[in-house]
């Protein structure tokens, strides 16, 4: 029990609390470069006795080959298991013991580890956070017992409408592209993954050049230089890991009917959208909100939710990545209206496309993407995701301060232009399942 | 909008012990303070000035714990109903004009509250109230509106349950654990009941609950609270109280034995939940500081399954390898005044249910034989040191909590308290409260049979692609 530690969090929280207004309102992002190559992003703010540390590499799924598919997820997963000789428990408790939170996420461009801890048990828990980084063990007998726990998630998958239309989405859409793998593997390629692999995939992918760390809270700049130079030095010290390669899209439309015995069908329809850094990320973003983005005011959602009843959720978003990510369209409804629901979204989409979007819906999307500006940075939490984005994708450290001038600069013109270039609906790549 | 909340339990839920027990206050942190209108409505406010935003949410005393037979789902079909307008501000405008403010608004459903509310800049606190107050008295139910909407319930239920088998056998499980109490009926409804709804019954249950007496206002945020009181004063202080409906208290019988069910529907992992009936922390005027059987099960509960580590992963899924997943779930506090504690698992290819659950009961009898450790009862503490400054990251969760807290009953002191009460749990208390409850003839067991995907896919093959 660490009553001693307790009580300074709380004296430090009492004499911050002072000047603690608004302390969140603008950000003073700080950027350096490691000796190693690995860049910096941080944020100082005093106003909780805690802090975030993150660390993102180039090492998602669209690292893997066909053939050793999962290779990258799987690395990822092992990587926060066992480390540094400790048993499982062991190291799970190392955060356990001083309520540190070791935390993760994982997706076809990046892998990467997330720290929460109180100020007062930083450092025993930067010393867990750097075993997980820079010693995992990938043990044989955890890696055997993992493969068989996601070859059982995978099979799981297979049957759920959900997962079946995603992954037939993204093969419709990436073709031969590593966006159109499956980010946990194939139950054929996980189960014969080997340690050597996860090592080596470690070795290639988790290297400090291509590792963008990111801090957020209560710590010093001198403090936030020597944490990041410990995180940095301690990875393997290989080459810069290369980018995903260019997405082509695919030349014709598809469409992919599956049967299912749910209830509900579930319809997926897109293409390849727009990616981070895009020329068009604004007016294809402020668009979107119009189009499938803006919760409850959407066109998608009047037409076929407010207005008919059809779906209890229909959305479409852009997920702009290294390389184009997708932009989507989704929805799930009874089997008997799903060829009505199909149509009203496809003649929603090309009206969108073809006639674009009013002064009136342009300045609402305004309205509120730009009034609704502080809320995106309102806690340390989406702080550091902004600064895990930026450092990612290499956007200006302005990305934050710049981005309500951005929105406000969009015209009707560039939106409805940059729909007409981007979006093409004679081209969708459509999923059913459920189909009847 | 308009979605139920499923206190998100079995294998999703990354941390009770970070819902439901963490929360004290930082010394040094602002006050929360509190009035009440003349029309009963209670308003508090916890400032938090942090970053210029503010959240607001009212909370009224409704969920589908209020409603009967026949009706099930009403509460939430209610809650959607509620976006479609008044005189004032009709269908659709009410989203429309919380957009333009630049916020972000929904609602939430559950067996114990409705929930509505909006995140904002700062100064625009006033719409809300504008907006809430008068959907709080002027709601309009028409047949038109409601015709539409009840479809979008039905997809809704359909997307939630109907087709996934987990959510299938959690409502099962409920309906096999509660034979009397209303927290057996699902919060979305069953499927007849929607189909059966009307109009009528969303206005029956609007003219019954929605009132300034019957509901809270929480906000949080970068405000003043006497400007918020002021403000609340001049938006809801006309409105007319109503008299409630007697709530009388509705106690499930005492289970008299072992009971099992068995849901089959098309899936590949065999999965069951096994629980107990247990107390939930008492509230209103039964509420004591000495009430402590509901700590020592939120500890109890950590120490089987609060992280990787945890005893039954520890043991079962990482050493034995004998289970691919397994969880516990308590909830303390409600306002139903009965609780379950449970356990939900899936066995390892290979594996049948009845070892796995033998194994488990192995766990549980070494547990109540032993005791816990005082590493153990340490990390408890810990996480919740921990959770009660990370949750300050949040200004929404601090509202959630306070409105959850008073819309049970249950005096917001208890933020400061409930810490302390957690570290005062002692192994002799883990151990009493399992001897206690886990018992055999208390068990309710549902499990998933999967049955093979029809409609000509193959049972565990890949989909057919045309």
């Amino acid at each position: 029990m660490n009553v001693i530690g307790f009580l300074k969090v709380a004296l430090l929280a009492l004499v911050l609390q002072g000047y603690a207004a608004n302390v969140l309102a603008a950000l003073n992002i700080q950027h350096w470069t490691t000796a190693e190559g690995s860049e910096v992003y941080f944020v100082e703010n005093h106003s909780l006795p805690m802090m975030d540390v993150s660390i993102n590499f180039r090492a998602g799924s669209a690292y893997d080959k066909p053939e050793t598919g999962g290779t990258a997820a799987v690395t990822h997963h092992l990587m926060a298991l066992v480390a540094g000789g400790l048993e499982e428990e062991a190291l799970t408790n190392r955060f356990a013991d001083i309520g540190a939170v070791l935390g993760g996420s994982f997706d076809a461009d990046r892998a990467s580890f997330k720290l929460r801890t109180l100020t007062s048990e930083q450092q025993a828990a930067l010393d867990a956070f750097a075993l997980v980084l820079h010693q995992p063990d990938f043990p044989p007998a955890v890696l055997a017992r993992e493969q068989a726990r996601i070859v059982a998630a995978l099979q799981e998958a297979e049957t759920e409408p959900d997962s079946i239309a995603q992954k037939a989405f993204m093969q419709s859409v990436y073709g031969m592209h590593p966006y159109s793998l499956d980010q946990n593997g194939e139950i054929s390629t996980v189960q014969s993954l080997t340690v050597a692999q996860l090592r080596q995939f470690y070795q290639t992918y988790y290297t400090a050049k291509s590792a963008v760390i990111a801090m957020m809270g209560d710590l010093t700049t001198e403090q936030a230089r020597q944490i990041a130079a410990r995180l940095s030095a301690g990875l393997p010290q290989s080459a810069a890991v290369a980018p995903v390669p260019p997405v082509t899209a695919p030349a014709s439309a598809s469409v992919k009917k599956l049967p299912h015995p749910a209830v509900q069908a579930h319809i997926l329809l897109g293409q390849p959208g727009n990616k981070r850094g895009d020329a068009d990320f604004f007016p294809l973003y402020v668009g979107n909100y119009i189009l499938g983005g803006g919760g409850f005011v959407s066109r998608l959602t009047e037409e076929v939710r407010e207005k008919r009843g059809l779906a209890y959720s229909v959305y479409s978003y852009f997920m702009p990545m290294s390389q184009l990510g997708p932009f989507q369209i989704g929805l799930q409804t009874k089997k008997a209206q799903a060829d009505e629901a199909l149509k009203l979204v496809k003649e929603t989409v090309q009206q969108f496309v073809d006639k674009g979007v009013t002064e009136k819906e342009l300045a609402a999307a305004k309205d509120n993407l730009i009034g609704g500006f502080p809320l995106r940075i309102d806690s340390n939490s989406k702080i550091l995701e902004y600064l895990n984005m930026i450092g990612f994708y290499q956007l200006p450290l302005d990305y934050l301060d710049s981005f309500n001038d951005h929105v406000a600069k969009v015209t009707v013109q560039q939106v409805n232009d940059a729909f007409k270039r981007r979006v093409h609906p004679e081209s969708f790549a459509t999923v059913i399942v459920g189909a009847e | 909008m308009k979605t139920p909340l499923k206190l998100a339990r079995h294998l999703t839920r990354p941390c009770l012990l970070a819902v439901l027990i963490s929360s004290y206050a930082l010394p040094g942190h602002a006050e929360i303070v509190q009035t009440t209108l003349k029309n009963g409505l209670k308003v508090i406010v916890q400032e938090d000035h942090r970053a210029p935003v503010v959240v607001s949410q009212v909370w009224y005393r409704a969920g589908s714990l209020d409603e009967v037979n026949g009706k099930t789902g009403v509460a939430h079909v209610l809650e959607h109903m509620m976006f479609k307008g008044t005189k004032k501000v009709p269908a659709g405008q009410f989203s429309r004009q919380v957009a333009a403010a630049g916020g972000k608004e929904n609602a939430f459903t559950s067996k114990d509250y409705t929930c509505y509310f909006q995140q904002l800049e700062k100064s625009r606190l006033p719409l809300s109230f504008q907006l809430e107050a008068d959907r709080m008295a002027n709601l309009q139910i028409t047949d038109a509106e409601f015709a539409k909407e009840i479809e979008v319930v039905k997809e809704e239920r359909r997307w939630r349950t109907e087709d996934k088998p987990q959510s299938r056998v959690n409502e099962q499980f409920e309906a096999s654990v509660y034979r009397a109490h209303p927290y057996g009926r699902p919060v979305v409804g069953f499927m007849n009941d929607l189909e059966n709804m009307t109009a009528a019954d969303a206005r029956e249950w609007y003219g019954t609950w929605y009132a300034p007496n019957n509901a809270t206002i929480v906000v949080v945020g970068d405000v003043k609270a006497q400007e918020v009181f002021a403000l609340a004063e001049k938006n809801f202080g006309k409105l007319v109280a109503k008299a409630l409906p007697a709530r009388k208290p509705q106690v499930e019988p005492v289970q008299l034995g072992e009971r099992r069910a068995i849901v089959k529907a098309p899936a590949k992992l065999p999965y069951f939940v096994m629980g107990f009936h247990a107390p939930a922390l008492k509230s209103g005027e039964a509420y004591s500081e000495q009430d402590w059987e509901p700590y020592a099960l939120e500890v109890l509960s950590s120490i089987l399954s609060g992280n990787g580590a945890s005893r039954l992963n520890q043991k079962l899924v990482r050493e034995q390898a004998i289970a691919l997943e397994i969880d516990t779930a308590y909830d303390s506090t409600n306002r139903g005044q009965t609780s379950t504690f449970e356990v939900a698992a899936s066995p390892s290819d290979g594996i049948s249910q009845e070892a796995l659950i033998k194994a488990i009961w192995g766990q549980i009898d070494e547990l109540k034989n032993n005791g816990v450790t005082a590493a153990e009862l340490h990390r408890v503490k810990a996480a919740v040191i921990a959770a009660d400054v990370y949750k300050r990251d949040s200004v929404f969760y601090q509202a959630m909590q306070i409105g959850q807290l008073e819309t049970m009953r249950y005096p917001l002191s208890l933020l400061q308290s409930n810490a302390a009460r957690v570290q005062a749990v002692t192994s002799e208390q883990v151990q009493a409260v399992a001897k206690k409850y886990l018992l055999p003839d208390q068990l309710t067991l549902v499990s998933l049979d999967p049955q093979p995907m029809t409609t000509d896919l193959k049972p565990a093959g890949r989909p057919h692609q045309h």
